[in-house]
């Protein structure tokens, strides 16, 4: 599965995305399951709101962390969550 | 030991509620303990307000409502909602019995993240015999309703001889209703399995000609269902890693307050168990003697405490050990290098002659009489 560059990405609505005072960690809940993501991931899923496409995630991470070839990496990672079901295009 | 430096455990991270014995169904494969039926009282609301708040201050974040039936519980709402505030994700392991739309409804706008529905097989017939209930066509248009208001949909199914033939049926049935996860557990022994084992135990045959269907349909419906298979121990030549090591990520809290590291520990001798209504869930999981009893390798005499695997496994599954080598300090002896190995292949040969024997003892349903009369 690839993503999609036209679609906008959101995050699953049977999934949540939660920061974990205990494990000082975001992670995503699921039936029976978790997963502990690091700083760079929650910040890619933050902002799969529906309203952005991978285009339009890259520019904005570039932009805040003042920084720029972001693209692989964030494609890549969107990659294994679309696999996942974490994040969704429709 | 004087001079030991006492490292603090790792915080729990799962925990189990369970609300209630009280269930209308009789599987014979159940997990509640034999003498159920002598635990006669329930924490009350606010015990289990309390419980949640305290496990989720440590750290606690997946939450179980399980039971016996949860829905059971009048208060179930009430505590689905201060679970929500807490933020756990909270998942409810139900039967789908007594389950209406408009209870459906109400738990989710109190916050409930998901409902897992048990179905027994694929046939109503199978199914209302397992159960003990007539509750087939109620469970999937349960099924059906749980997809309508948003859940995601988690199916369960026990695998066990009187079903495990159903198993390209049932696969097609969780297509059916559309289940996002399908859980396909094959029956572990304990409880109420360990004594109708005979009647349950597949062969190796059965079980991996349903294994290699339950795999192939794993990868046609990659990307829609995920499928959570848990595996027949007794097939298997190394233990399961129990409860990803004791006292280290699970806490169950049993109908009556017991604090339990897993919730078939009830019945190991002399873990004195502690009782939430005595302690707080911090005291119980830091200092009680049954959380920390088997905590880390100290505890294991041979084969384990040479193994280059006691780390990976931990010994496998106490409970285990306990029920079929009658010392819970044993290897687990799923475990090939288990002196005990061989009572894993006297289970499997006595299950295959009671298959083939004409006069088969019929199964013991899980209910009070039959608790009563067994304990």
């Amino acid at each position: 599965m690839t993503i999609n560059a036209e679609q906008p990405i959101h995050f699953s609505r049977t999934h949540r995305l939660q920061w974990e005072e205990a494990q000082q960690k975001n992670v995503i809940l699921y039936p029976e399951g978790m997963v502990e993501l690091n700083q760079s991931s929650a910040e890619i899923l933050k902002l799969c709101d529906g309203t952005r496409t991978l285009a339009q995630i890259v520019s904005t991470l570039e932009t805040t962390f003042n920084t720029s070839g972001l693209t692989n990496d964030i494609t890549a990672f969107l990659e294994v969550a679309i696999q996942n079901g974490w994040i969704n295009q429709n | 030991m004087a001079g030991l430096i006492k490292t603090k455990p790792t915080p729990p991270r799962w925990l189990l509620a369970e609300l209630t014995y009280a269930c209308p169904l009789q599987c014979p494969y159940c997990s509640n303990p034999i003498d159920y039926a002598n635990y006669k009282t329930e924490l009350d609301t606010e015990d289990w307000l309390r419980v949640l708040t305290q496990a989720r201050k440590m750290g606690a974040v997946q939450l179980g409502f399980s039971g016996g039936e949860p829905l059971t519980r009048k208060d179930l709402p009430e505590l689905v909602k201060h679970a929500r505030e807490l933020g756990y994700y909270s998942n409810l392991i139900t039967s789908g019995y007594g389950l209406t739309e408009e209870k459906i409804i109400q738990l989710k706008e109190a916050g409930l993240d998901h409902i897992q529905v048990s179905i027994q097989a694929s046939s109503q017939e199978l199914n209302d015999h397992i159960a003990g209930t007539a509750s087939f066509t109620h469970k999937k248009e349960v099924a059906h309703l749980v997809k309508k208001h948003g859940y995601p949909m988690v199916l369960c199914v026990v695998i066990h001889r009187e079903n495990i033939h159903q198993m390209p049926e049932i696969l097609a049935m969780a297509e059916e209703l559309g289940a996002d996860y399908l859980e396909l557990a094959n029956t572990q022994y304990y409880g109420w399995a360990h004594i109708n084992r005979n009647l349950l135990l597949p062969t190796q045959a059965q079980f991996e000609k349903a294994e290699a269907i339950a795999q192939a349909f794993k990868e046609k419906v990659a990307g829609k269902m995920k499928i959570y298979y848990v595996v027949p121990d007794f097939y298997e030549d190394r233990p399961k890693a129990c409860m990803n090591g004791w006292g280290t990520t699970f806490l169950t809290i049993a109908p009556d307050g017991v604090a339990l590291p897993c919730h078939s520990a009830r019945e190991l001798p002399g873990l004195e168990c502690p009782n939430v209504k005595d302690y707080s869930i911090e005291e119980i999981w830091n200092e009680s003697k049954a959380f920390s009893y088997f905590r880390g390798i100290e505890w294991m005499k041979e084969p384990c405490s040479s193994c280059d695997e006691k780390e990976k496994d931990f010994g496998g599954c106490h409970c285990q050990a306990y029920l079929l080598t009658g010392d819970m300090h044993n290897a687990d002896p799923v475990c090939s290098k288990s002196p005990h190995h061989g009572v894993i292949q006297d289970a499997i040969d006595a299950a295959a002659q009671s298959a083939l024997s004409t006069n088969e003892k019929p199964l013991v349903f899980r209910n009070s009489k039959n608790s009563k009369l067994l304990s």
